[in-house]
């Protein structure tokens, strides 16, 4: 990552933690996750609770809905890393990788739901122009997501909006395909927490 | 419907812990950041691209941030603060629509 601390400035007991996490789980600890143990009282607690209310909190959205969202407004931002971890916790949460392809490449014709996909399409103008109007909220809710389940979709676009931001900022550095997939089972596991 | 749910007040507490808790970036230097407003260069081209266009960055702002003064726990802080500024802004733009979505709805 681009700042040292975030490389080296972890205490002694968590440096140990992360060379358990490498010798256990066979991959290095992904920068995201490494990044909510730099100082956690000033940012890594207050996100990982935020985050994991929003992705596995009570939601009429499942878990897979939740994580292709977060695939989403990444790709929208065009982070790498975020694009990575969720595309692959969506596919394992979903058991169904063509569907989260295919919602990427192209919304419009991906096999979803419609109320899955006017939600995505409203998440992915307010990342892309930062306003909605109350039009495509009326268009949204005339699709028969709820309201509840409008702010639940507001609330993982907030977080992946923080995390891709920081996920560029500090320069993450990209996962293999491997390591990928085995943060994603980690995080169907575990959540954010 | 549109009362302060679980994940707003989770979100909430993140916003207030980086604004207002104890930081090594002064409040006034956060508060800044977070709004993306009122920095003095070279930080306030950094801030802004961590708004903005954070696939941008690159080593030579973070060089330059460092250059000025700036230690990296500051830097870590005011990035932070940008990010979740400009998420937050984002949200309150969602809830603002869903908010007279909703009202619109109920007053037909």
């Amino acid at each position: 990552m681009r700042l040292d601390v975030l490389n080296h400035g972890y205490r002694p007991a968590t440096k140990l933690l992360f060379a358990l996490i490498r010798l256990v789980s066979g991959h290095p600890v992904p920068d995201a996750a490494k990044l909510v143990f730099y100082r956690p009282d000033f940012y890594g607690n207050a996100a990982k609770e935020f985050t994991h209310e929003a992705m596995r909190g009570e939601s009429a959205w499942s878990v897979g809905d939740r994580e292709l969202m977060a695939a989403y407004v990444s790709k929208v931002n065009g982070t790498a890393f975020c694009i990575g971890a969720h595309t692959a916790t969506a596919g394992q949460a979903y058991q169904d990788k063509p569907k989260v392809s295919a919602v990427l490449a192209d919304l419009e014709s991906a096999p979803i739901a419609e109320p899955l996909r006017v939600t995505l399409r409203m998440l992915g103008k307010l990342t892309r122009e930062g306003k909605v109007g109350v039009e495509d909220m009326r268009e949204v809710l005339a699709a028969g997501v709820s309201p509840q389940q409008v702010q639940d979709a507001l609330a993982v676009c907030a977080a992946f909006n923080t995390t891709d931001r920081l996920a560029d900022a500090f320069g993450f550095e990209l996962l293999s395909s491997e390591g990928f997939e085995a943060g994603a089972k980690y995080l169907l596991k575990r959540g954010y927490r | 419907m549109l009362d302060e749910d679980k994940k707003r007040a989770a979100h909430r507490a993140l916003v207030d812990r980086v604004l207002h808790g104890e930081g090594r970036a002064s409040a006034e230097q956060r508060a800044r950041a977070f709004s993306n407003d009122g920095l003095a260069p070279p930080l306030d081209a950094l801030i802004d691209k961590v708004a903005d266009r954070p696939a941008q960055v690159t080593d030579a702002d973070l060089a330059a941030a460092k250059a000025s003064g700036c230690t990296e726990d500051q830097i870590f802080e005011l990035v932070i603060c940008a990010a979740v500024g400009q998420a937050t802004r984002l949200y309150e733009a969602g809830l603002a629509a869903l908010a007279e979505a909703t009202a619109t709805g109920e007053a037909q």
